[in-house]
């Protein structure tokens, strides 16, 4: 019998020994805004949120801290790296879930997968001997290659195995009665991918586009190193309206990246200020996604 | 009829473009940094620390070490929370919906939701907040592996309970109807026969802390020598590319820190794919 | 799983283990932690390595992090020495007055150009009005016409703060100027980008950048000597309280005949 309790006592200790590893998570999650909100309470305080996050302005140097340029700046080159990576991401999983013959999909995918490992600062060597040197190319005024069109190209290859792999499980997950069925009325493979196939796994895409939004956001290291990192808002330089990816720009990681280590004082609050409007920004798109892909789920 | 034929061709085409693009985009990465990196790699490459400020000479024997050290801290610090939660997600939460529990359940998932979207700058900048200054642990292995955890847990977890769910449940009816409990089972039974899966998730986390720069930028200092206590500073190869190329004149030497780098990866990969021996269709 | 379970337990308390004796038992070698400036970092690195050759009981670790974290990490002892690239703030002090100042060097900074460029000296006036914005051709500062790409370095950089004394007077450096985190970043960027002038500290002068004179004089030692060239500022290692020990022969060493030699290969300005 004492054997008995023993073994229920451990049972009874483990179980909420696991509850509380489950909830390390939440407390990770608190503790981290805790922090950083508590060390960017002077800079709201002293200069105001709503001023933060509406002035274009940052001069730490001269006490302007507006991070509208590097919330603007984050915004286009993600616009970017959306634009030109997801089209890609997309072929790249039809190609894999319907068309590729098995043991090519088995060549291509950890092929794809691999770039998912590569560290970012490789990215960012990359992008500074071969991407920069290529826009540099193109002749506009103020162009010197630095800029939003390098790191979104950067970005683009980032993002292309997370949205990838999650399009090709959402159109896999499909259920295969209605493949068939489109299939047996007479569609072309072609007719079922386009009607059947992409619109029924909508949301596990339009998901798997949201998170690589997600992480083209959070990515700071690769950025820095060629976009550039001028505190401007992103303006078009000649009359094309294209011309604004050519545009140096700032974005939310490379603003806390680049002065962390000089700052002090309403300086360094301001820094971590950018990193709680960042949290905030990734907070709110990952819980969008992770609504549709419920909604996908049902 | 010919005209859908022909456009399917037209779209397939496409796709197989697409694909093939995908490929060709990993080739002239991977490739371009293994040719210019790979001709400044030699046995001496390996066993020399760096030196010579500036210039920057030397190998990278230093920052393998460092790397190894704070990987094996890192796992250290997020394997236990990490593997415990997914056994409580994936074991004993089932019999909780609707109760207190079930409510901090709930909850617990939420937080490795968002712990998962947390982009890596912000662990550094916590990091930095917490450990480096308001506990004092300076720039340390300690600190960046706390802060590095962060990053790793919910991989942990996410990979952990996928292992864990793929246990057969047959396993566990058996186990219990021959009388042993619940926690007896998870640890004697279904662990054992995830183990497989549970230390993919586990390399692959490795991965994430060989791979990641912003996060340790921030809370390891970038000294390069061999760290000889948990409260050493350090810089890892990662790290040592970014101080190579964005500190010293030696732009080839970054090549081929990062060859090393693109080259662990690939072996990491082949390692994860080996182990899960390759089953893609698992994934369907 | 067990095993290995209790193995990663085990090995995790055997690290925390031998990283509290390490504080507390330091023996035989003694560590000098030396944290912050990262321009002043791969001169103390050097110098470090210099002094372990001539005393093998002292191990030097640099670390980076900026010279703001350097004097903190000096006036809150959490490093025995913080290096600095600019002179110490009043602030600075006021926050922590036991703090010793020693200047180990001088740098330069130097006005570089794309090496292509035709440019090979401007004036004070030039180049304040060009890291302002004001000129935005090199027609205007003596070249051949073509875009001008400033590249500068981070608020709050030491380097920064030194050019913006010297040189900027009252006036802004150009928000739309190409920005790097380093010197050796933006020495890469006008290394790359055709029309690009920016500052750098003269231990980063090599051929892939060309310097430019700055009211006739080209940025060498003896032009500073001479006080010729204008753009100068100390490199700067703070202590708490005068040092002792270790920490006090390594930077006798520092300012002595043999460390200077290491300032002066380095490409830095000796004392």
């Amino acid at each position: 019998m004492t054997f008995g309790t023993k073994r229920d006592c451990t049972q009874k200790i483990m179980r909420t020994v696991l509850l509380v590893s489950a909830l390390t998570s939440v407390l990770i999650v608190v503790l981290i805004f805790v922090f950083t909100a508590g060390r960017a309470a002077p800079a709201f305080h002293e200069i105001g949120i709503w001023k933060m996050v509406s002035d274009t302005t940052w001069r730490p140097g001269s006490g302007e801290f507006g991070i509208l340029a590097m919330i603007a700046g984050s915004g286009i080159v993600t616009l970017g790296a959306v634009l030109l990576g997801v089209p890609l991401a997309l072929g790249s999983a039809v190609f894999l879930a319907e068309i590729a013959p098995e043991w090519i999909a088995g060549a291509v995918r950890p092929s794809i997968e691999l770039l998912a490992g590569i560290p970012s600062v490789v990215y960012g060597l990359f992008g500074m001997a071969v991407i920069v040197p290529m826009v540099r190319t193109i002749p506009a005024p103020g162009n010197a290659g630095y800029g939003v069109l390098s790191a979104s190209v950067v970005l683009a290859v980032m993002i292309l195995p997370t949205v990838t792999s999650i399009s090709e499980l959402a159109i896999r997950s499909v259920p295969a009665g209605y493949r068939e069925g489109s299939l047996a009325l007479g569609a072309t493979k072609w007719e079922t991918v386009r009607r059947v196939l992409i619109p029924a796994a909508k949301p596990g895409i339009v998901s798997a586009v949201i998170l690589g939004l997600g992480r083209a956001l959070g990515e700071t290291v690769a950025m820095i190193m060629v976009i550039g990192n001028s505190a401007i808002l992103p303006a078009a330089s000649t009359g094309n309206p294209l011309s604004i990816f050519l545009s140096r720009a700032r974005t939310l990681t490379g603003n806390i990246a680049v002065e962390i280590s000089y700052a002090t004082g309403v300086h360094e609050s301001a820094l971590f200020a950018t990193g709680v409007v960042l949290f905030v920004l990734i907070m709110l798109i990952n819980s969008s996604a992770a609504l549709l892909l419920k909604k996908g789920v049902r | 009829m010919n005209r859908r034929k022909l456009s399917q061709n037209a779209a397939f085409s496409l796709f197989w473009a697409a694909g093939i693009m995908s490929v060709l985009i990993m080739a002239v990465v991977v490739g371009y940094v293994l040719v210019k990196g790979l001709p400044g790699i030699s046995f001496d490459f390996f066993t020399t620390s760096p030196r010579g400020g500036l210039s920057g000479e030397g190998g990278i024997y230093s920052t393998i070490v460092t790397t190894f050290y704070l990987v094996v801290v890192t796992l250290a610090f997020a394997i236990p929370p990490g593997v415990g939660a997914a056994v409580y997600f994936s074991e004993y939460s089932g019999s909780t919906v609707g109760s207190l529990t079930g409510k901090l359940v709930n909850l617990a998932r939420f937080g490795v939701d968002t712990l998962a979207g947390v982009p890596s700058i912000v662990f550094g900048l916590f990091g930095y907040a917490v450990f480096v200054t308001a506990m004092n642990l300076g720039f340390s292995i300690l600190s960046a592996s706390m802060a590095g955890a962060c990053l790793i847990i919910p991989v942990i977890i996410r990979t952990t309970e996928d292992a864990l769910e793929s246990v057969p449940s047959g396993y566990r009816e058996g186990s219990l109807a021959l009388g042993a409990n619940r926690w007896e089972t998870t640890w004697k039974v279904v662990l054992p026969a995830a183990f497989r899966g549970i230390s993919t998730g586990i390399l692959l986390s490795a991965g994430r802390i060989v791979s990641e720069t912003a996060i340790f930028f921030v809370t390891l200092g970038g000294s390069y020598r061999v760290p000889h206590s948990l409260m050493s500073g350090g810089r890892t190869m990662a790290l040592h590319v970014y101080y190579l190329a964005m500190e010293t004149r030696a732009f080839d030497r970054a090549m081929s820190t990062a060859a090393v780098l693109v080259g662990l990866v690939v072996v990491m990969n082949l390692g994860i794919n080996t182990i899960t021996g390759r089953i893609t269709g698992k994934q369907r | 799983m067990k095993k290995r379970i209790a193995g990663f337990v085990t090995l995790s308390a055997a690290v925390l283990f031998t990283g509290a004796c390490g504080e507390q038992g330091a023996d035989e070698t003694v560590e000098i932690t030396v944290v912050g400036s990262t321009t002043v970092q791969p001169l103390a690195e050097c110098l470090g390595e210099a002094w372990e050759a001539i005393d093998p009981g002292v191990l030097i670790t640099v670390s980076g992090g900026g010279s703001s974290v350097g004097v903190n990490s000096a006036s809150e002892q959490t490093a025995d020495i913080g290096m600095a690239s600019r002179e110490i703030k009043d602030s600075e002090i006021q926050n922590c007055p036991e703090i010793v100042v020693h200047t180990i060097a001088r740098d330069g900074i130097a006005i570089v150009v794309h090496p292509d460029l035709a440019v090979d000296g401007i004036t004070m006036e030039q180049a304040r009005k060009i890291f302002a914005g004001e000129i935005t051709d090199w027609s205007e500062a003596g070249g051949t016409p073509g875009t001008i790409f400033v590249v500068v370095r981070e608020e709050g950089s030491g380097t920064r703060a030194a050019f913006e004394e010297i040189v900027m007077e009252d006036d802004i450096i150009i928000d739309s100027a190409i920005l790097q985190p380093s010197n050796g970043a933006v020495r890469t960027s006008v290394a790359s980008t055709p029309g690009s002038i920016a500052f750098i500290s003269f231990g980063y002068l090599d051929s892939t950048t060309k310097p430019v004179a700055v009211n006739g004089a080209l940025p060498t030692t003896e032009n500073v000597n001479s006080g010729a060239y204008p753009i100068v500022r100390p490199l700067n290692m703070v202590t708490f309280g005068e040092p002792e020990g270790a920490v006090a022969d390594w930077l006798e060493f520092i300012k002595g005949e043999d460390g200077q030699a290491v300032v002066a290969a380095e490409g830095y300005l000796p004392l």
